[in-house]
């Protein structure tokens, strides 16, 4: 059983913490650091409510473990707002209506932004795709669509990224 | 869940991790993408007591063509595959698959490499690896050697790599003109592992079919080469007759064990439905390329 001390930048802030090698990276978020926007769903890497973006990439955070993070960059959904200005994608979600319980939203966001760097104007075949590793049992995926859609228009429209 | 407690090593080469299973031997395993081994070890499928690390080994990431071969390093991501442009236009068998394992977070940190060596019939790769007519290369102690697909998958998830040898690249033959490629995956959702799915890879001679592969995901105690329906067709027109035969010996050939995903007959009876249809896509791609 080896420990190792890691540093992990989330959200912009260093985090330097002696973690057991089986900590998984979800629960380093919550428990360690108590960044607990961060959402564990299934535990077992189907549902998304654990997304954070690993190096500005979408993962699933129940399925990686903090010490593979070390020297990493990590955001989650506190990362989002910047200066007390909701990322495009919050407003969105606020907008469009784009939650109802709001459990998968933290996860549903993250993947979102990733899906909007890399495709800025997707279809809406695109965005379904797109968040097919992230499920919503409220089923509002309708509005979820229109939520991406919403951050899509207002960040091609020179909106913060 | 919490997996097993277990040593965390980091492997800066793969001299290194070599070295290291040399040391640790079976109670090593190499985490790459970890996306089939990590959930192994959160339900405790898996309890390795030392975890060896390739994520930080360099080199071991590119997709290229050399030598009449795609080569691709085994800790390239699904993702990569997905956005690569000679992958789409040249192997677009391999896009087809890739975009049908799990989903967008899992493939960006599965590897190609990790669904092969996982050795699991339920993976798509292998499938696709077999119509392909795959070689991979696995280096350990003593050097390099070069494995044929169908010589790796060696029983239920066990493969051909060694407790101390390390899987690096894939080696996909670039098809000649007049190829084509299918797969078919049928699943209940989006990420769930294949109910059946069929791999087809063809070249044509004229109407005939020149040479033909086709393998079979999660049908099977490993990935499966459907081969008397290879040898029926090969030299055949892949007329619907021909094309119906040889999906009828595909269903009967296999082994498909009764799960959620269906039972016995109702699998079989897919996967003679998806060869067809695999096989008539790919046919249809071949005439045109």
């Amino acid at each position: 059983m080896s420990k190792h001390t890691v540093s992990i930048k989330v959200n912009g802030v260093d985090y330097k913490q002696e973690v057991e090698a089986r900590l998984l990276l979800v629960h380093f978020i919550r428990d360690t650091i108590e960044l607990t926007g961060t959402h564990i769903g299934c535990d077992t890497t189907h549902c998304g409510a654990c997304t954070v973006l690993l190096n500005g990439k979408a993962v699933k955070s129940c399925t990686i473990f903090a010490v593979q993070a070390d020297g990493q960059e990590i955001t989650t959904v506190e990362g989002l707002e910047k200066d007390k200005t909701l990322h495009p994608i919050q407003e969105g979600f606020r907008e469009e209506h784009g939650l109802q319980c709001g459990f998968c939203t933290p996860g549903m966001m993250l993947r979102a932004v990733e899906l909007l760097t890399v495709l800025p104007n997707p279809t809406e075949e695109e965005i379904r795709w797109g968040i097919s590793g992230n499920l919503c049992r409220c089923t509002g995926y309708n509005n979820i669509v229109k939520a991406i859609q919403y951050a899509s228009k207002k960040m091609s429209n020179g909106g913060s990224s | 869940m919490i997996p097993s407690s277990f040593d965390y090593h980091k492997a800066g080469s793969v001299s290194e991790a070599i070295s290291l299973l040399q040391q640790y031997g079976d109670d090593a395993k190499i985490l790459a993408g970890g996306h089939s081994l990590i959930p192994m070890m959160k339900l405790r499928l898996a309890s390795p007591v030392h975890l060896i690390d390739i994520n930080s080994v360099n080199g071991l990431e590119y997709i290229k063509e050399e030598g009449n071969y795609l080569k691709i390093g085994a800790m390239t991501r699904e993702v990569s595959l997905e956005h690569s442009d000679v992958v789409k236009s040249k192997y677009p068998i391999i896009f087809e698959a890739t975009k049908m394992i799990a989903d967008p977070q899992v493939r960006n940190r599965a590897t190609v490499g990790g669904n092969l060596a996982h050795g699991d019939p339920a993976n798509d790769h292998p499938a696709v690896m077999l119509a392909l007519n795959a070689e991979v290369a696995i280096q350990g102690p003593s050097g390099e050697r070069t494995v044929k697909i169908d010589d790796f998958f060696q029983g239920f998830f066990s493969t051909a790599i060694g407790s101390n040898e390390i899987l690096t690249e894939i080696r996909v033959p670039t098809p000649p003109g007049k190829s084509g490629g299918s797969y078919l995956k049928l699943e209940r959702k989006v990420g769930d592992f294949a109910t059946a799915g069929v791999a087809v890879q063809v070249t044509l001679d004229g109407d005939n079919c020149r040479s033909i592969g086709i393998g079979l995901t999660n049908v099977n105690s490993t990935p499966m080469r459907a081969k008397r329906s290879e040898d029926f067709l090969r030299g055949k027109p892949l007329n619907e007759q021909n094309i119906a035969e040889a999906a009828k010996m595909a269903a009967e050939d296999c082994d498909p064990a009764p799960d959620l995903r269906g039972d016995e007959e109702y699998k079989r009876a897919m996967v003679k439905t998806l060869t067809m249809r695999a096989l008539k896509d790919a046919a249809e791609k071949a005439r045109r390329g």
